[in-house]
């Protein structure tokens, strides 16, 4: 009788995908090509990131409608993240900031490389850019003193 | 609108539970809040629990937690992948429904063997905010920040409520945190999440809560002194925190008004498990700190179990109102980074 254990290939896997919408889709596919798109709502304010409905009509956001904003900004606010964690930017203490870009009126989150004490409300960032973007948040590998 | 009481309460809450499970946690709470109205399980019209599966690393966790109920022979059951608040809020909707007289509303979270910073980032929006992994603390020190950088708020003023918190929560046998703390003191220590200070962040505790409801003369017949839910709803704010100013809680204001605060409410539980939220909370819900007691309880600054610290603010306003502490309480509970979801209550005794 042969010894032979029987075996058969197991694939983990995830078998289905998800989209992610008209208006992140664009937005994500926006960065890849190095553009940070925005929403002019009805209130006249340019959200950026764009929100997928309008918060004053509930309307669906048409995503043909997205403004280009600025790849620079100011920091409206910030904080310091001591504990980092698998997934964060950054493998080190860091910064987390809210930075509205020029052209918004509203703030994107993201992780600033800079000096705690150098760090402060109102300072300009602007983008650092992934080297390689696939349209993902990570294709803005973190925002940096302008 | 029926009339809906509470009519008891049990929780626990301590800083590390090394032995028990979440279930072995839960049985003992849900048999002391049954307890004393003479009831088992099987009476109860409805059953709701809050709670998250995150914590447990395990998908339908809350349906294993329902061995601490005892569901069989089968009971009509529902459960809310949020704080309990939520799910007594669910509770209340379910009486209003008029064919059932009681209500069974529990939560349980256990944090001590993860990061319950970590884990709350799965509950952010999943493609712009979720794939950077920020934490609960990192979140809402961004609101601290914004507070302080607006001028309504000072540091001194977080550590006036970190203060409150720590020599309220001394009487709390539930507390993590508690004693006589110097407000100077609290300020020499060093920046930890800066803006925050490591006491304006909730400890880590683990703990459950259960609550019964009653509606109408069940309630009577169940309790000598119910506590009587006047007004209860809840609101939301936008999802992503840029796109709110962050120093103040629409969302909360908009609750309080549709609930009706009482002008001489005597106590308020507020579900703030930072320093800097509560000052936020206070403002929104219009309270006059100098006629209001802010938290007796200590609130989730003492001891702050993920997904039971707003059910436990009922619980605790419930025990202050049967004790004769205050005729009538405003709860809050939240959930979400940053505050974006809200719920606040209006609690009065009354036969």
């Amino acid at each position: 009788m042969s010894e032979e254990v029987l075996s058969a290939p197991h694939i983990m896997e995830f078998p289905y995908t998800r989209s992610t919408g008209p208006v992140v889709g664009a937005f994500l596919t926006g960065l890849r090509d190095q553009k940070v798109l925005g929403y002019q709502a009805s209130d006249g304010r340019v959200m950026c990131p764009p929100p997928e409905f309008d918060a004053g009509t509930n309307a669906p956001v048409d995503a043909a409608g997205l403004v280009e904003v600025g790849a620079e900004g100011v920091v409206t606010s910030w904080s310091w993240n001591p504990v980092p964690r698998d997934g964060n930017p950054f493998d080190r203490p860091f910064a987390w900031a809210l930075v509205k870009l020029d052209g918004a009126d509203s703030s994107i989150l993201h992780a600033l490389d800079a000096d705690r004490g150098a760090i402060s409300t109102g300072m300009r960032v602007k983008v650092r850019w992934a080297e390689e973007r696939v349209g993902f948040i990570n294709d803005i590998a973190c925002f940096e003193p302008a | 609108m029926r009339d809906v009481a509470i009519v008891s309460f049990a929780q626990h809450s301590q800083r590390r539970e090394d032995s028990r499970n979440e279930i072995e946690i839960l049985l003992p709470v849900i048999r002391d809040a049954l307890a004393p109205i003479g009831l088992k399980t099987q009476d109860m019209g409805f059953t709701v629990s809050g709670s998250t599966d995150y914590l447990a690393g395990q998908a339908f966790a809350f349906v294993s937690a329902l061995d601490a109920v005892g569901p069989w022979p089968p009971i009509s059951e529902s459960h809310v992948e949020m704080d309990g608040a939520f799910a007594l809020y669910e509770a209340w909707v379910r009486l209003q429904h008029g064919d059932i007289d009681t209500a069974l509303v529990y939560s349980f979270g256990k944090s001590s063997p993860g990061d319950v910073g970590r884990v709350l980032a799965l509950q952010l929006e999943p493609y712009l905010l979720g794939p950077l992994w920020p934490d609960a603390v990192s979140l809402a020190a961004l609101q601290a920040r914004a507070l302080l950088d607006s001028g309504k708020a000072t540091e001194k003023d977080f550590a006036r409520v970190v203060a409150r918190s720590r020599r309220n929560a001394r009487s709390n046998p539930f507390a993590q945190l508690q004693g006589d703390v110097d407000e100077a003191a609290l300020l020499e220590e060093p920046l930890y999440a800066d803006p925050f200070r490591l006491h304006d962040l909730p400890p880590v505790t683990d703990g459950a809560a259960c609550i019964i409801l009653a509606a109408g003369d069940r309630a009577r017949e169940l309790s000598d002194n119910p506590v009587w839910i006047k007004g209860i709803d809840h609101r939301i704010d936008l999802q992503a925190p840029g796109s709110r100013d962050l120093t103040v809680s629409p969302s909360t204001k908009l609750a309080a008004e549709k609930v009706g605060i009482p002008a001489d409410v005597d106590l308020a539980e507020i579900h703030a498990p930072f320093s800097s939220q509560e000052l936020i909370l206070i403002e929104a819900l219009g309270l006059d700190e100098s006629k209001t007691a802010i938290n007796p309880s200590g609130g989730a600054l003492a001891a702050n179990a993920v997904m039971v610290a707003g059910l436990q603010r009922f619980g605790e306003a419930f025990n202050r109102i049967q004790a004769g502490d205050g005729k009538n309480a405003v709860v809050h509970a939240t959930g979400g980074p940053c505050l974006q979801q809200n719920l606040v209550a209006v609690l009065e005794a009354g036969k």
